[in-house]
């Protein structure tokens, strides 16, 4: 089973998130990048998958050189090589495309994403990969089972979750659930060095979509604490000021 | 031409998420100057699909075939764009829930549209662009997204536009495209209800318990003010990490993000991806016994106690003003 794991290099959780004085870029210095929290599950997934001599786990980034020690951090992992599209990712669509691309240049059974990048989410990745490529996509997925040639994969709905089986080939957007992250370990981290990491140039995409501004939410008032003995005050003050219950 | 937007349903029954969508998909076609069409797919009643007249759509495309009887996102994807073009439509309007998020970008790569995914406003119309504030960062930021293409589509974030209920019957009609073998291969075997009360991600009200609280067997206290609201129950990562409560509950930066009119944080310290998920909610009450706990700082209203004391007399105290 060849499987192909999506990987986005995204600012770490706990960066404050500011923007150049036109809000029109990020200000990315002093930003640490991670692996893409969700790309994580998606690629542990597909480790426990392809362990054992069952399959191959290839992964793909889009983008800038700067995004090489993500990439080796997935090598670390487990995954047995990378692709990176060498190319500003401008957006989900001009991503997919990217990634649809090198896909139909080979064959795989199963494609992971996260289901959702922390900077830029849109959740868009696994169904527009999978319309592509005219094959299922689950966008997403809490637990995913592949038996020979079939996926069964339950899928988040609003209070509760749906039960699928799809045959493959397919696209899957991984969710907490599917996999406990892995980390790498010195073995790993060794053989990271020495695993195919091979660039690719990007193939032309129109535009469709572009960001033109950022704006960060407004700050709140200070807050007016209600004393712990009087929380009839703290009803009063939802019902009459703040109109919310 | 007619603004087009897909109603989803719930067994049959229309919920607030999709007179969102209408009432939204009606504002835009009132600056278009043109009209609003709805498609719905699946058994939903005659009387449930005229009601989505009531926020404004004038026509409902009503796709009744068996094999489309339960969402399958690549088949439902095809007959919505089918739609789009039947009606001409140069807006189709997706409500951004989990079934949302898998069709709205199948229909914009058929529609080779841009897609605003997430927005949370009406959108700006000039010379032929559209652009709309959508979430970014996780709820750390919004973005202002520009389509530049002929045909757009905007997946909405639920709870962030009000419903307007403007009266009127729609005019149901049959439609039937063809689907392809090839979009229907996903099958439906199980549809599994974890929770009878609110859903999460669209509930008005939240009720949200961190690491403060110990324990699971002491989440009684926090469903019990979360009934006498009407709210849906929520927690932090640490509390689904160490599965005190299930992973859907979980909200932040990794998790759900939720934007209702109350947000209540019990024994929730403030951290700065939990902050992430919850910061477009209106009011946000924080109930926390250490009075320097981060998340003082971003709420409206806080209680600084033990939340073992104060949680039974604030569900208390709603129920004697619900008892009013
Ligand atoms: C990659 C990454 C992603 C993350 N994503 C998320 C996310 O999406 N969502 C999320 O929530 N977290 C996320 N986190 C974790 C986050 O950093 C915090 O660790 C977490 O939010 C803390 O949870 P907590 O507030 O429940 O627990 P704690 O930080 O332990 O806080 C407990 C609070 O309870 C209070 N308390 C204790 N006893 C009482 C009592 N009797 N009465 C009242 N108050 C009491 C304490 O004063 C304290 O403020 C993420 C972390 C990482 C590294
Ligand atoms: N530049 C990128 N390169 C490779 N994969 C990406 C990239 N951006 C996003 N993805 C994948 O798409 C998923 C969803 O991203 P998004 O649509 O931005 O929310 C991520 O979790 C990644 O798996």
């Amino acid at each position: 089973m060849n499987i192909l794991v999506c990987i986005s290099n995204v600012p770490d959780t706990t960066s404050k998130i500011t923007f150049s004085n036109d809000n029109t870029s990020l200000n990315t210095a002093g930003l640490q990048y991670i692996v893409n929290p969700y790309d994580e599950i998606a690629l542990s997934k597909a480790i426990g998958l392809a362990e054992g001599g069952k399959g191959t786990v290839t992964v793909i980034n889009v983008g800038e050189s700067t995004t090489e020690s993500t990439i080796r951090k997935a090598l670390a992992t487990g995954a047995d090589d990378a692709v990176r599209v060498n190319a500003t990712p401008r957006d989900a669509w001009f991503v997919a495309h990217q990634i649809a691309n090198y896909a139909k240049s080979k064959h795989f059974d199963v494609i992971l994403t996260g289901r959702e990048s922390i900077d830029y989410n849109g959740a868009q990745m696994a169904a527009l990969v999978g319309e592509l490529l005219s094959i299922p996509s689950v966008s997403t997925a809490k637990k995913i089972e592949i038996d020979s040639n079939m996926a069964t994969i339950a899928r988040e709905i609003e209070g509760g979750e749906e039960v699928l089986s799809i045959p493959l080939p397919l696209v899957a957007g991984t969710a907490e659930g599917v996999a406990e992250p892995r980390i790498p370990n010195m073995r790993g981290i060794m053989s990271a060095r020495t695993k195919p990491l091979v660039v690719i140039d990007p193939i032309d995409v129109p535009v469709l979509s572009r960001i033109v501004r950022y704006e960060t939410p407004e700050p709140r008032g200070t807050v007016a604490l209600v004393n712990a003995n009087d929380v009839g005050k703290l009803v009063d003050l939802l019902h009459n000021k703040a109109k919310v219950i | 031409m007619s603004v087009l937007v897909y109603a989803e349903h719930t067994a049959g029954s229309f919920r607030k998420p999709a007179y969102e969508a209408v009432s939204y998909a009606k504002a835009i076609a009132d600056t278009l100057d043109t009209s609003v069409t709805a498609i719905s797919i699946g058994p939903v009643d005659e009387s449930e699909l005229i009601s989505l007249g009531k926020y404004g759509a004038t026509t409902v495309l009503h796709v009744a075939a068996n094999e489309l009887k339960q969402f399958i996102n690549q088949a439902y994807a095809s007959v919505i764009a089918a739609a789009a073009d039947h009606v001409d439509a140069p807006l189709v309007i997706i409500s951004n829930s989990f079934s949302g998020k898998g069709l709205a970008p199948r229909v914009a790569a058929k529609l080779k549209g841009g897609l605003a995914d997430g927005a949370v406003e009406l959108p700006v119309f000039e010379s032929g662009k559209l652009t709309v504030k959508k979430t970014a960062f996780s709820g750390k930021a919004f973005a202002m997204a520009e389509l530049v293409s002929d045909r757009k589509v905007i997946s909405l974030n639920v709870n962030t536009f009000e419903v307007r209920e403007i009266g009127g019957n729609a005019r149901v009609e049959a439609f039937n495209p063809q689907v392809a073998a090839n979009d229907l291969t996903t099958v439906i075997q199980d549809i599994v209800r974890t929770t009878d009360s609110v859903s999460l991600p669209d509930a008005e009200i939240v009720v949200s318990g961190g690491r403060g609280l110990k324990g699971p067997e002491h989440w009684g206290m926090i469903e019990e003010l979360a009934e006498v609201l009407g709210a849906a129950t929520a927690c932090s990562k640490p509390v689904s990490d160490a599965g005190w409560r299930p992973h859907s509950e979980h909200v932040g930066q990794t998790g759900i993000t939720v934007s209702p009119k109350l947000y209540i944080a019990i024994g929730i310290s403030g951290a700065i991806q939990h902050l992430a998920g919850v910061s477009s909610s209106k009011t946000i009450v924080v109930i926390n016994k250490d009075p320097e706990a981060p998340f003082f700082k971003v709420a409206d209203y806080g209680i600084v106690g033990d939340a073992f004391e104060v949680v039974p007399k604030l569900t208390a105290a709603i129920k004697a003003y619900k008892g009013d």
